[in-house]
Parts: C-alpha cells; sequence; structure tokens
C-alpha cells in the first residue's frame, strides 16, 4: 500500500510566549499525487500549518508524517535534511532571494539535499524554465530584477527541481492578476502532471478549486486555540 | 555556492557594506601604519649607525650624546678637548677615530666638521659605506660635501656657493667665508643626507673672528691669512671610535668615563639605542593600543549594521530555512558575510596602507629622516590581518546567534 504524501494526526501546537496563538489538527490525509486546495483566511493559521507540515516548528502533540515519515521522530538537523530533500516550497511572494541569481535560486535547495540533487538531472534548471515559459536567458539574471510573474514561475522550478514527492505552496498566485495567475498555474500544474509530486496549496481564492482533486477548508481540520 | 550567495548578498547592501568595510579598511591601514612608521622608525635608527663600537663626548646622558652626534637631533652641552681627543685616539685599542664639531647650520640643515676619517670609517645599514654620488670629497678648506636631501631640498649642484649660519638659529652668516659644494653624497637614509659636512679646519677658520659666540667688532680677517693659520681645534663636540678588537670596547669605554681631565661619557650605540627604545617604548605601546581601539571600533560598526540589518532580513532567512538551511547555516552564512566584509576591509587596508606608503615615504624621509621601507606585508602584518578576520568572525557571532534565535522562532512567516 503506497503510503499517503502527508498524515497530521491529532495535530497541537503553540507558539512559544505569552499571549500566542494554537493550532489543533485532529486529523487530515493527502494521497501521494493528490492536489488538494486548502481555503483558509487570513489568521487562520495556515502558515503555521505549512511551518510544521514542513518540520521548521514541531508539534507539542501528536504527528506530522510526511510519506510515511513521522517528522518527531527526527532530530532538528534531519528535519532540516528532510525537508530539503523531499519538499518544494513556494511562498505567496517575495519567495527569492533577490541578490542571487535565477539559477542559483533554482538550485538552492540542492545545496541541502544530497539526494535530491543526485536526481536532479543535468540542465533540469533550464528545462523548467522553459517548461514554465521563463525565456533561459533569466537564469543568469539577479532574481530581484524579474516581474512578480516571473518570480512565482522561478519559485514553482526551485520547488520543482529534483522531483520532491511533496510541494507546498502558500497562495502563490495571490500577488498575480487573473490572467496571470491562470497561466501561472497552468504551467505548474503541467510540471506537477510530469513529476507525479502531491501539491497543497493554501490560498483563500476559492476560485482556483476547479484545478484540484480536493477543495478542504482549514476551518473545518483544523482549530485555531486562542492565546492562554 | 554559499560563499558566491553571501558575497551577492553584501553586494546587494553595497552602500552600508562599503562603508563598513571603509571602516575597517581605515581601521586597518591605520593600525599597520602605526606598526610600519614604528619599524620603520626603529630600524632607520638602528641602520644609522654599523660598525662604531663607541660615541665619544662630554659627560651627558647616554641618548642625549646618541641623539646629537648620530641623529643631530640636540645638542652638546659641552664639548671635548681637543687633547682628550687626541689622548683617546693614542690609547692603543683605538683602530680608528672620527671626530665631529657641531653648531652651525644652512638653512634648515645642520652642518659638521669632520675629517676624511668620516667618509672612510662612517657605516650605516649594516656595513655599506658612504659614497659620493658626485663631485668629490673634501679637499679644499672651504669644500662641502652635501647630503643627498639637502641636495635635492635646495637644489644645489656641485660646484655652488654655500654660506654657513653660525649656531642653529641664528640670522648672522658666515658670508665672509663661503664654501663651494665639492661633492654630494649618494641617498643613506640616515641623517647624513641632511647634514653639510665640512672640514674640522674649515669650522675652526669660519670661526676665526668669534669669541664667546660672538663676533668680534672690527674688520674680518682676510681668506688668504686664515688658509695659513694653524686650524686645529681646540674641541669637537664627539668623536666616533672603531677599537682594534670587540673584545676592548668595554676596557676603553670604562677607560674614557674615568677619564681624569675632564668629565667625559663613552657610549655604545646600540645600547644607548636599547635605552631610547626604553623611554619611547611607553609612547609606541600607547599608539599601538590607540589604533587598535580604531579597528574595535570598526568591528562594533560592523556587528552595529548586521544588528540592525536583521529585520529586514528575516523574510531572506525564512526562505533559506524553507529549502532546507539549518540554523546553523544562517549563523555561519551571517559569519561568513562578516568575514568577508573584515576580508575585504583588511586587503583594502593593506593596499590604501602602501598607497600611503608610496606618497608619504619620501615626504617622512625628508621631513624626519625616517626612511619606511616598502616592502611585502611581514608575517607579524599578516598575523595582525588575520588576527582583524578572526575577529570579526568573532564579533559577528553576536548577531548571528539572534539570527539563529530568529529563524528558530518564525518558521516559515516572519513574525514580528
Amino acid at each position: 500500500m503506497t503510503e499517503p504524501a502527508l498524515a497530521l494526526e491529532a495535530l497541537r501546537f503553540r507558539w512559544p510566549g505569552r499571549g500566542s496563538f494554537g493550532l489543533s489538527v485532529p486529523g487530515f490525509t493527502m494521497a501521494a499525487g493528490e492536489r488538494v486546495l486548502l481555503l483558509g483566511e487570513s489568521g487562520s493559521g495556515k502558515s503555521t500549518l505549512l511551518s510544521l507540515i514542513c518540520g521548521i516548528v514541531t508539534a507539542g502533540s501528536g504527528r506530522v508524517r510526511v510519506g510515511g515519515q513521522d517528522l518527531a521522530a527526527l532530530g532538528a538537523g534531519a528535519r532540516d535534511r528532510f525537508r530539503a530533500e523531499r519538499v518544494g516550497v513556494i511562498f505567496q511572494q517575495f519567495n527569492l532571494l533577490p541578490y542571487a541569481s535565477v539559477a542559483d535560486n533554482i538550485l538552492l535547495p540542492l545545496r541541502f539535499a544530497p539526494e535530491r540533487r543526485a536526481r536532479a538531472a543535468r540542465g533540469e534548471a533550464r528545462e523548467l524554465c522553459a517548461a514554465l515559459a521563463l525565456p533561459e536567458r533569466v537564469l543568469g539574471s539577479k532574481a530581484g530584477r524579474l516581474s512578480v510573474g516571473q518570480q512565482q514561475r522561478v519559485a514553482v522550478a526551485r520547488a520543482l527541481i529534483g522531483q520532491p514527492p511533496l510541494i507546498v505552496a502558500d497562495e502563490p498566485t495571490s500577488a498575480l492578476d487573473a490572467a496571470t495567475q491562470d497561466s501561472f498555474l497552468g504551467l505548474m500544474f503541467d510540471r506537477l502532471e510530469a513529476t507525479g509530486a502531491s501539491l497543497l496549496m493554501v490560498s483563500h481564492d476559492e476560485r482556483l478549486g476547479t484545478r484540484f482533486d480536493r477543495v478542504v477548508r482549514l476551518a473545518e481540520i483544523a482549530r485555531i486555540e486562542a492565546p492562554a | 555556492m554559499i560563499l558566491r550567495l553571501a558575497f551577492a548578498s553584501l553586494l546587494a547592501r553595497a552602500l552600508t557594506v562599503g562603508m563598513t568595510v571603509l571602516a575597517i579598511a581605515l581601521s586597518v591601514a591605520l593600525f599597520l601604519g602605526v606598526e610600519k612608521v614604528r619599524t620603520g622608525a626603529r630600524a632607520s635608527f638602528a641602520d644609522t649607525i654599523s660598525g662604531t663600537d663607541l660615541i665619544v663626548g662630554a659627560r651627558s646622558g647616554s641618548v642625549q650624546l646618541l641623539l646629537y652626534s648620530v641623529f643631530r637631533i640636540g645638542n652638546a652641552t659641552n664639548n671635548v678637548t681637543w687633547q682628550s681627543y687626541q689622548d683617546i685616539a693614542a690609547r692603543p685599542e683605538v683602530d680608528w677615530i672620527v671626530p665631529i664639531s657641531l653648531g652651525d647650520s644652512h638653512r634648515q640643515f645642520r652642518v659638521m666638521g669632520t675629517t676624511g676619517a668620516f667618509f672612510e670609517h662612517y657605516r650605516y645599514r649594516g656595513g655599506r659605506a658612504l659614497e659620493i654620488a658626485q663631485g668629490q670629497g673634501l679637499g679644499d678648506l672651504y669644500d662641502a660635501v652635501i647630503g643627498a636631501e639637502v641636495a635635492a631640498a635646495l637644489g644645489y649642484a656641485v660646484g655652488d656657493p654655500i654660506v654657513v649660519s653660525h649656531g642653529l638659529a641664528s640670522f648672522t652668516d658666515h658670508g665672509d667665508q663661503p664654501f663651494r659644494v665639492a661633492g654630494i653624497v649618494a641617498r643613506t637614509g640616515t641623517p647624513v643626507d641632511r647634514t653639510v659636512i665640512v672640514s674640522l679646519e674649515a669650522i675652526e677658520a669660519i670661526h676665526v673672528d668669534w669669541r664667546s659666540g660672538a663676533q668680534r667688532p672690527g674688520p674680518a680677517t682676510p681668506v688668504e691669512r686664515i688658509r695659513e693659520m694653524d686650524l686645529t681645534p681646540s674641541a669637537v663636540t664627539a668623536a666616533l671610535v672603531g677599537t682594534q678588537s670587540r673584545l676592548q670596547v668595554f676596557g676603553l669605554q670604562r677607560w674614557i668615563n674615568q677619564y681624569p681631565e675632564e668629565p667625559l661619557l663613552a657610549v655604545l650605540p646600540g645600547v644607548a639605542l636599547q635605552e631610547l627604545w626604553q623611554i619611547v617604548g611607553v609612547a609606541e605601546t600607547a599608539l599601538i593600543g590607540v589604533s587598535a581601539m580604531v579597528v574595535v571600533t570598526a568591528l562594533l560598526g560592523m556587528m552595529a549594521m548586521i544588528f540592525s540589518s536583521l529585520n529586514e532580513r528575516r523574510r531572506e532567512m525564512a526562505i533559506w530555512r524553507a529549502m532546507g538551511a539549518r540554523p546553523a547555516t544562517i549563523l555561519g552564512l551571517l559569519v561568513l558575510e562578516a568575514a568577508l566584509m573584515a576580508a575585504l576591509g583588511a586587503g583594502l587596508g593593506l593596499a590604501l596602507l602602501y598607497a600611503g606608503l608610496v606618497i608619504a615615504q619620501p615626504l617622512v624621509d625628508s621631513a624626519f629622516g625616517l626612511w619606511l621601507p616598502i616592502a611585502p606585508p611581514t608575517l607579524r602584518e599578516a598575523a595582525v590581518l588575520a588576527l582583524v578576520i578572526a575577529a570579526a568572525a568573532l564579533t559577528s557571532l553576536l548577531p548571528a546567534l539572534r539570527a539563529y534565535r530568529l529563524s528558530l522562532a518564525d518558521g516559515m512567516m516572519v513574525r514580528t
């Protein structure tokens, strides 16, 4: 039986410090290759949930399993390495290191993920750029000089390079206009189709739901716990 | 890749980073400059006299005797009578003796009366002898041999007339007995470059009509008559002595210091120099301390710059973390950036130092007689640069640790 791409079990987390909010997720599962749109308003705990899924913060109780691996069973360093190997991340904006070249931005996660680096084919960055309709000449350009739409496509290329099994995207279309959003999602889904990666995308835009296998409201699976 | 990204990150903040690097560069240049001047001064002083076993003068302080006799700094409080000089010269331990008579000047340069033995026995910079670059040595009574700096500063050439002034800050010239530039000594980097050398007899000749420091009233004695006079001096200011054997130096020194006819002082140049270093050592240490504090200030400025940039870089740190970078990588990145800034500052500081040396070398030489060598960095200087870079890395640990904690606390979002 194939392991789920992501499984959250009786998850509870609270940010440290007085007055910080908490988040609890009784249960949530994503099948391998599944594309899930997680709908949530601002302040609904989306970024906290993504931090937990990526293993950047750890839950107080419960489990986060990515590809069957319980993140709590890994030490801090191993979690960072696991994230680099297995998860591609796309932020909503300011996704890239503006001073670095596009090529360096795309190749950055490989620096921390030897297995993913081994999987990445030579010239994959160039192929991804071409597939995402980025002209080849941008590879050497500083990322900060690209348009917002181009930067988001570079972020997708970075998330996909080396074919990580899980892509986590935090409102990647929020900074794009409607026409650009559509073509951006089209290009991203084409690439996901090619790699077979699972996608968990957080957004507050319900109209995007038609492209996904499943649409889940964050409020249905998670509860925000008020400051103590 | 990390190094390239660290460089790119610094370049992206070119203005603030540039100012920080410049501050480090200037502080490093100052620190190394002080060190260069210090070692240059020591080397220059030590190189000024070589092969002379004893310096003899009237009894005063050994440092004072060294300064006025060799470096033409300050004045003698008394003279050595010619008879005493002769007695010393007659000692069996003495291989050679060079008399020195000081007291007059030409423009801003000292005039020194001596004999041909000075050109024969005076050695500098590890045994190098004086060379006459143009013209010849002292021949006629009114011949003067000038140092390279005198010639350069006053534009003198062989054959030019020179009028010696009485004393060191006097408006009275020995205009009735002008000298002629007979030769120019090749540059030595020692006080000889700033000296007008005449014969001992010439010093007597220009003072024929002087008594007790004042010119006798009445007509001047004709030069022709002076030439026929016995111009043996009654006293000299000091003498440089070479012994037959190094083993005899202390014996001769004791004999001179206990000379019953007049109070004399004989010093070993090396020992007197050591005393001089002990005196100036405190000032040297203070100077090094101040310049080290300037380096520390520049590094603290760098730390403040890194601190102030942390908040605006939290998003960048979150990206690094999301890509799999460990918090230790974030810490290392900031330390690497600080080390790069310090390395750039150290390199630029070194370049500024050498540019400064190229410009200042002739100026310092002519103004202070210090020859600052332009040589590749010494091991000590390289160690100083390495220390600055290490200190910068250490200093950056404080903001880097804060970045480490922030990157742990922020997760995938920047929480403010």
